[in-house]
């Protein structure tokens, strides 16, 4: 094992180890004719598999020159004898480079691949794997072989079974083929399902694929590689549903609060919402003014800061406004509507009528790539994270602590919860602050993939009570299931109809809902004597 | 032996308001004609076309007021939902001033510029006989009245009722906007109906046709304020106020609150359409943005300034806050929104009857007041 390890580790270090090239096979990359060159670069490839890599990967670099007779490399000031990889002394006076046209470079970085596909590294090996891939012809297949052979990572191997399969396609043999066929079925990348298209078609009088047994086992595995395809498709919807659903419940969580125990109907939480999005554009301009090295977690600083901004809003609001007006819902709907137009205003005089520019940080760039055709953004997945963790952090409080064993005490029952001693004053300004601060998290979140500016508040208010009506009021259950069926009802729906219709059918279908159950999907169970 | 209509309708304004609507009315039909077609620019008692544009836009709204304070101000039910049966009226009767255009527009094309644009070659169904005066005066009050009735009969009968049924208002109108937003609707999407030449046959800039439109305002103004007098002082709207009031004792003692309310609701649809059709050849433009929630609710606002479960309250409601948004806009358009947003507040906290509840108050504390000067003084002298 450890002399493996050291020949590997000499073979990384110096070239110079390695046996010697036969001159032969290198003349003919330097020929006029591309077709010439092709050919040799695919003997050379075969012929030596470990020595051909630096060459090759000088002639696609434009460092492999003729110098005479001999091929050389040309490496800084050195030059090396392409053959044996020796440094020549003194260096050649005549040095012609050799150039490249886009068929032998596409050729040329197909055979690379390849032979990459023996390194050491196993990350250049699935790198290669995945290179030849998308390349891969009748004329690899003995290079795969061999490196299927020499495999021994599972996952590389069934990477390069899937390209192996693609290079038998070309195969004359139709056994091959057929064996071909039936491996590609079990891919679920749609460029595997372009390739096999054409087996199925007719061209002119005759078919593509002239045998029956192949162009049948080439139908049966498009139909089950577009299975997959489809069901992909439907995983990723169901996630774009969900990520909706979760920046819904985001938005919707502050309301159940402030609804559900105070029977407050906040117009202005979409403009709380607003401040927890300015504070992560604050945030971002102070690090950047500050603390330029550390700009990337700007936003973990973002969550407390709007947490706190909002919810210093929003007991403001409370103590200020909404107390007054406690049993006049209706009163209560124009005031703090009154308010929202308030806070626009102040966001437009303070930051400008223009939306602001949030950057997301580097570290919510890309995503996981699930399947092929199914990429999860990271941005995404950390905002049903994030509601996970507030709906989480949210239930804890009220269902752990002190303060929101009173909360529950004062959506029950009111005066009772008075006459037991519980100051349902300063509950109310409380809970009123925590659905203020949680819509300022939920800012945050939207900080990251919507537009920041003073109307985006706007857009959120109709969805968020739609999600609080639907789910019933003071359930938290209720805003969850309301807001995560409504995201991914919504996505699959877009599909099918387009934004605006399936947005539009949404908001029939609650208003339906809502004339069959007026108390939502979760009611509150008990008695109740209406007013 | 029942009192005929006629006197009924003529006893439900007292004298004082008979002389209020005189003197609107000689205003409307004999000042305005002669102050903006006889008199001279110069002429410092002129009437400009763009004051007569913002009053006769301002009558249109005080209508929609009053429509509003019916079901809000003694029905209990909030709608903010108002704004799309304004502009649903709206739009019924600027599908007749499109096809007034004619061949005028910069297509030359039978159909509205809109739909050339579009690469439509025929007209949609449902602007077939938009070319009608009479048949769109039917749309404007039937498919409000309609949809109106058809939301009101399913939200009614399942008593959603208070904030709920505010909210649902605001998804149908928040819907309606979407939709109408959407070229493929076939109401020219985003930028809606604007461009108009003519009115029944009559040039829709002209001043004569302006006056003509204005005093239709006012008549009509004057008509829905009698209407809902002699509504809420019959005895339909006395039971109207009781469900608001008490909706399950009035149950209880045998009505069935449904068809109140239901009628209530879609007589306010109805007069707020109206109020749309008589907009917007005054405006020259309607578009999706009428339907937009804010505007909705900014009609409870007049309501709630101007002092809610008063007639008169709403009109002057909706008075003041558009004069007031006309010259802020002009003069501070940065503040306006800080204007109305404190104005929402301040009404809500401090103006629970509105200006009309204020100056009722005042009056009587003037003369509570008076009375309690009286008793100091007796008190200083004894």
């Amino acid at each position: 094992m450890r002399t493996i390890g050291l020949l590997f580790c000499g073979w990384l270090l110096s070239a110079s180890c390695l046996a010697a090239i036969d001159p032969v096979l290198l003349k003919p990359l330097a020929a006029e004719d591309s077709d010439t060159r092709i050919a040799a670069i695919a003997a050379l490839a075969e012929a030596a598999p470990e020595e051909a890599l630096p060459i090759l990967q000088a002639l696609s670099e434009g460092s492999l020159a003729i110098a005479g007779e001999r091929m050389v490399i040309v490496d800084g000031r050195r030059v090396l004898d392409a053959a044996s990889n020796a440094e020549i002394k003194p260096a050649p006076g005549t040095i012609e480079t050799i150039g490249i046209n886009n068929r032998v470079r596409r050729e040329l970085s197909a055979a690379m691949a390849a032979l990459r596909l023996f390194s050491a590294e196993r990350a250049v090996r699935w790198q290669a794997a995945q290179e030849v891939t998308a390349s891969a012809d009748a004329k690899m297949l003995p290079l795969l072989d061999r490196a299927l052979a020499s495999e021994t990572d599972g996952e590389i191997r069934s990477r390069l079974q899937m390209a192996h399969a693609q290079a038998s396609l070309g195969s004359t043999d139709a056994e091959v083929r057929l064996a071909a066929v039936r491996v590609l079925g079990e891919s679920s990348d749609p460029r595997v399902k372009q390739l096999l298209l054409p087996l199925t078609e007719k061209r002119g009088d005759g078919w593509v694929e002239p045998d029956g047994a192949v162009r049948a086992a080439a139908g049966t595995s498009i139909r089950a590689i577009e299975q997959r395809l489809a069901w992909a498709e439907n995983l990723g919807r169901a996630f774009t549903g969900l990520s909706l659903g979760s920046i819904l419940l985001l938005a919707a969580l502050g309301l159940a609060i402030t609804y559900g125990v105070m029977g407050v109907i906040n117009m202005a939480h979409g403009e709380l919402l607003m401040v927890g999005a300015y504070s992560a554009w604050v945030m971002q301009s102070v690090f950047r003014a500050y603390f330029p090295e550390a700009i990337d977690w700007y936003l973990l600083a973002a969550v407390p800061v709007g947490f706190l901004a909002a919810a210093l809003v929003g007991v403001l609001m409370e103590r200020i406004v909404i107390r007054h007006l406690y049993g006049r819902p209706l009163e209560t709907l124009l005031a703090t509507w009154g308010i929202s137009l308030f806070l626009m205003q102040v966001a437009r005089t303070l930051f400008g009528a223009q939306n602001v520019e949030v950057a997301n940080p580097a570290w919510l760039a890309g995503g996981i790539e699930v399947l092929p055709n199914l990429l999860l953004p990271w941005n995404r997945i950390i905002i049903v994270a994030f509601s996970i963790a507030v709906l989480s952090a949210m239930w804890a409080i009220l269902n752990l602590s002190r303060l929101g064993m009173f909360v529950r005490a004062v959506t029950q029952n009111r005066p009772m919860a008075g006459c037991v001693g519980v100051p349902t004053g300063r509950i109310d300004t409380l809970a009123f602050g925590l659905g203020a601060g949680i819509a300022g998290l939920g800012g945050v979140a939207l900080s990251q993939i919507a537009n920041v500016g003073p109307d985006m508040g706007q857009g959120y208010i109709v969805d968020s009570f739609m999600v609080v009506v639907l789910g019933g009021v003071g359930q938290l259950a209720g805003a969850v299931w309301a807001a995560l069926g409504l995201g991914v009802f919504t996505k699959f729906l877009e599909g099918w109809t387009g934004a605006v219709v399936a947005k539009i059918v949404v908001l029939v279908f609650i208003i339906i809902f809502i004339q069959k159950r007026p108390q939502g999907l979760f009611a509150v169970k008990g008695r109740f004597v209406e007013s | 032996m029942r009192t005929p209509l006629i006197v009924r309708l003529g006893r439900s304004f007292d004298s004082r308001g008979w002389l209020l609507s005189g003197l609107v009315a000689a205003f409307a039909l004999i000042a305005v004609p002669i102050m903006h077609l006889l008199l001279p620019p110069e002429n410092p008692l002129h009437l400009s076309t763009w004051f007569i544009t913002l009053i006769g836009k301002i009558l249109c709204y005080a209508i929609v007021a009053v429509a509003m304070d019916l079901i809000w101000g003694y029905g209990g039910i909030l709608s903010l939902g108002h704004g799309l049966f304004f502009a649903l009226g709206g739009y019924a009767f600027g599908m007749y001033l499109m096809r007034q255009i004619g061949r005028d527009g910069s297509y030359q094309s039978d159909l509205p510029d809109f739909m050339v644009f579009l690469d439509w070659k025929e007209m949609p169904w449902f602007w077939a006989g938009s070319d009608s005066f009479l048949w769109v005066a039917l749309l404007v009050l039937v498919v409000p009245a309609l949809i109106a009735f058809v939301f009101g009969y399913f939200a009614f009968r399942s008593r959603i009722k208070g904030v709920y049924f505010s909210i649902i208002t605001q998804a149908l109108t928040y819907a309606a906007m979407l939709l109408f937003f959407r070229n493929e609707t076939g109401f020219g999407g985003n930028n809606g109906f604007t461009d108009f030449k003519r009115i029944l046959d009559h040039s829709i800039t002209a001043a004569e046709t302006r006056v003509v439109l204005f005093a239709l305002s006012a008549l009509a103004l004057i008509g829905t304020l009698l209407l809902a007098r002699y509504l809420v002082t019959s005895k339909y709207g006395r039971i109207l106020t009781a469900i608001r009031d008490a909706e399950s004792r009035v149950m209880f003692i045998g009505y069935n609150p449904l068809w109140f309310k239901l009628f209530a609701w879609t007589l306010s649809a109805m007069l707020c359409a109206i109020a749309g059709a008589l907009y917007v050849p005054q405006v020259g433009i309607i578009n999706p943005s009428e339907m937009s929630v804010a505007n909705s609710i900014e009609i409870a606002i007049w309501v709630a300034v101007g002092g809610r479960g008063t007639l008169i309250g709403p009109v002057i409601g909706a008075f003041l806050v558009n004069l007031a948004k006309s010259w802020f806009t002009v003069s501070f358009p940065e503040y306006w929104l800080f204007f109305l947003g404190t104005l929402f507040v301040v009404a809500t906290l401090y103006l629970p009857q509105g200006v009309v509840g204020l100056w009722s108050r005042l009056r009587s504390g003037v003369k509570q007041g008076g009375k309690k000067a009286i008793a100091a003084a007796k008190g200083a002298g004894a």
